[in-house]
């Protein structure tokens, strides 16, 4: 990262959002990892927390305009592109006028008017259809473009593999952004993953592929511009695979973590905390000031706060809804 | 104007003028240009896609062997403006691409609560007769019947290939498209202007009094010819075509078993949990009062295709075989 990169072409106006978007996804999943516990919010839930500078930093150089196919681990993603809290809350708590209309939940969160194509309860099952939204884009000629989010455990998947080949052979404007966070549900990724790197199966059907400290947004987002940009000019695909271990479980209240130590997830916190090690930059550079950062937070603190507070209080969608969605016309 | 078509060229033509009328309507998988590189002029491994390529070149793809991306392409594609027709060749191959179809086309408008919709169709060739074994002959769209979200099209002519095509391409919802390939070389009277036939709506190929016989895709001219058969004996046969088997024509199928009190269910997919077994429980629970004798279900048996051209020819039903359902329920029936 040196200071000549393209990062460092945002304004300080910019450096508060993407600070703003990361703040958020963490203030959010943290704040839901309180509730489950309670058991307020029904199901299976999976954090992004630790993972934040990934979707933001990609996130940051895509249009509303742009599409993105999500993980099982979805909220970050959905905050980064844009998707609405309230809205989002409701949906993890199953309530009538959530962004599904409490009909996705967590594993499937989603807003097509923000381009957010869903989160996905398979693993890698959205690749190829962030695949699609890009042949879409192609055909229909406009220049929009398509990121699919993966994780390290996802990658191993057939359609992953099958999905880089369709692109590269189709040329498609899509990025696929590899999260490695060290683990496939519990197993870690030195125990599951065959090769050196995700990054050498892209090299091998011939896509752009590159390594990213995925707990810098500087390094992501210098990134995801030359790859968005890439994509947008009909140069075909890119593969970033970037590194970011997350903070909680795969799971909310099924996975305790019980196979890594709690030093490491200390160290985890304390030293490569995407959100601190933001912090400590920009506040170096002279970009921004504590109180401006201090001003986002106590803000996104309450806005999830509220975002609680109405999705607790909200109505079950009604039981006709049971039978709605299922076809356009049947 | 009306002329002599092959059943696979019905199904091209539908496709031409789909693509025609609407620049969204893509059509890609294996070898559907055919030799992309080469001459371009193999249009699938059976020809209805030939020639598209040249009138729609920026509407056709051939796809890499890729069937969990290219199907999963189709549903990011359609999610987001496209009208893809994407070509699994034999059906069999949904086994590797099954999430695709059950967890993503037939799902996403439920769990995104209606935001979205998948105008895909899944064009898949199934059935047996040719000597091509156990992994491409099956009669899977009972499978894809059970999952909600999907519409199933078995069509069993040549003017029904093209129409229930045209109403399955203009679909807001992910189509799955049965074609019988013992009859993609039968030959019928099919329009040339385009035209749809509505889902849900059952063909009556014959009227009778004695006896319903619902039979489904190539099953519907061995019915037919059973039904040929029995007349000769005396004993009147109502046929009916589902033509699709989701949504089904639970009506027309209740309506016909009232008037003739008896029902024979013909169905190449094998027995258990299957559209037959579905047809002879709903009438079971909806007519009852109207049969006259037990429900009749004629089906291939619970076997994998042979690929052995002696077992192959006693696996799927024949006119025999529902001729003697019929007597069977016909000689165990109560008086009216």
């Amino acid at each position: 990262m040196t200071m000549n990169s393209l990062a460092t072409a945002l304004t300080p106006d910019g450096l508060i959002e993407i600070y703003r978007v990361m703040r958020t996804i963490r203030e959010f999943e943290d704040r839901v990892h309180v509730e489950f516990t309670g058991r307020d919010i029904p199901g299976a839930v999976h954090l992004y927390a630790g993972q934040e500078a990934v979707a933001a930093g990609v996130c940051s150089v895509l249009s509303d305009d742009d599409y993105i196919a999500s993980t099982h681990r979805g909220h970050g993603h959905a905050v980064a592109k844009g998707c609405d809290v309230t809205g989002m809350m409701l949906e993890l708590y199953g309530k009538a006028g959530g962004l599904c209309g409490g009909k996705g939940g967590s594993m499937h969160i989603a807003d097509f008017d923000r381009g957010m194509l869903g989160a996905n309860g398979v693993a890698a099952g959205g690749v190829p259809l962030a695949a699609g939204a890009a042949l879409s884009a192609k055909v229909r000629g406009t220049d929009q473009v398509s990121v699919a989010f993966v994780g390290d455990g996802g990658a191993n998947q057939g359609a992953f593999a099958e999905s880089l080949t369709l692109a590269a052979v189709w040329q498609l404007p899509v990025v696929f952004v590899v999260e490695d966070n060290g683990f496939a549900q519990a197993t870690g990724t030195r125990f599951h993953l065959a090769g050196k790197r995700v990054a050498l199966r892209g090299e091998a059907v011939g896509i752009p592929s590159q390594v990213v400290d995925g707990y810098d947004v500087f390094a992501v987002r210098d990134a995801a511009v030359e790859a968005v940009e890439r994509a947008r000019s009909g140069d075909g695909p890119t593969l970033l695979e970037c590194k970011a271990d997350r903070f909680y479980g795969h799971m909310e209240g099924w996975d305790q973590q019980a196979y890594r130590l709690t030093s490491e997830i200390d160290e985890l916190r304390s030293a490569r905390d995407c959100l601190v090690l933001f912090t400590e930059r920009v506040l170096a550079e002279g970009s921004v000031t504590a109180d401006e950062l201090a001003g986002v937070d106590a803000t996104v603190r309450a806005r999830v706060a509220a975002a609680v507070e109405e999705a607790r209080s909200a109505k079950d969608p009604d039981i006709s809804e049971l039978l709605t969605d299922v076809y356009v016309s049947y | 104007m009306a002329r002599i078509l092959s059943y696979l060229d019905a199904i091209g033509e539908a496709l031409a003028q789909e693509m025609r009328r609407d620049p969204a309507v893509v059509v890609f998988g294996e070898d559907n240009i055919g030799g992309t590189g080469t001459d371009g002029k193999l249009g699938n491994a059976w020809g209805p896609t030939k020639g598209l390529n040249e009138m729609f070149p920026d509407q056709i793809f051939d796809a890499p062997i890729t069937e969990a991306a290219f199907v999963g392409a189709a549903v990011g594609a359609a999610a987001t403006g496209l009208r893809p027709v994407a070509d699994l060749l034999f059906v069999d191959f949904a086994g590797v691409c099954f999430d695709q179809i059950l967890n993503q086309a037939a799902k996403l408008r439920y769990m995104v609560g209606g935001k979205a919709s998948v105008p895909l169709v899944l064009r898949a060739m199934w059935g047996a007769g040719m000597r091509r074994g156990a992994q491409h002959s099956q009669a899977l769209y009972p499978i894809f019947t059970h999952i909600p979200g999907l519409k199933v099209v078995v069509p069993s002519t040549p003017a029904d290939a093209k129409g229930l095509m045209t109403t399955a391409i203009r679909d807001n919802d992910p189509v799955v498209f049965f074609e019988h390939k013992m009859l993609y070389f039968s030959r019928g009277v099919v329009p040339e202007e385009s035209y749809e036939i509505p889902f849900g709506q059952a063909r009556t190929v014959r009227e009778g009094t004695d006896c319903t016989i619902v039979a489904i895709g190539r099953m519907v001219g061995e019915a037919e010819v059973a039904a040929e058969q029995l007349a000769m004996d005396g004993m009147s046969c109502e046929v009916i075509d589902p033509r699709t088997v989701s949504p089904l024509d639970t009506e027309s199928i209740y309506a016909s078993v009232r008037r003739t009190g008896r029902l024979v269910v013909v169905d190449e997919s094998n027995p258990r949990c299957s559209v037959a077994s579905d047809i002879a429980s709903l009438v079971a629970q909806n007519t009852f009062d109207s049969l006259r004798g037990p429900v009749q279900m004629v089906t291939s048996p619970h076997a994998p295709t042979p690929f052995s051209p002696a077992l192959e020819d006693a696996y799927a039903p024949n006119s025999g075989q529902i001729v003697s359902a019929v007597q069977r329920t016909v000689r165990s029936a109560v008086p009216a």
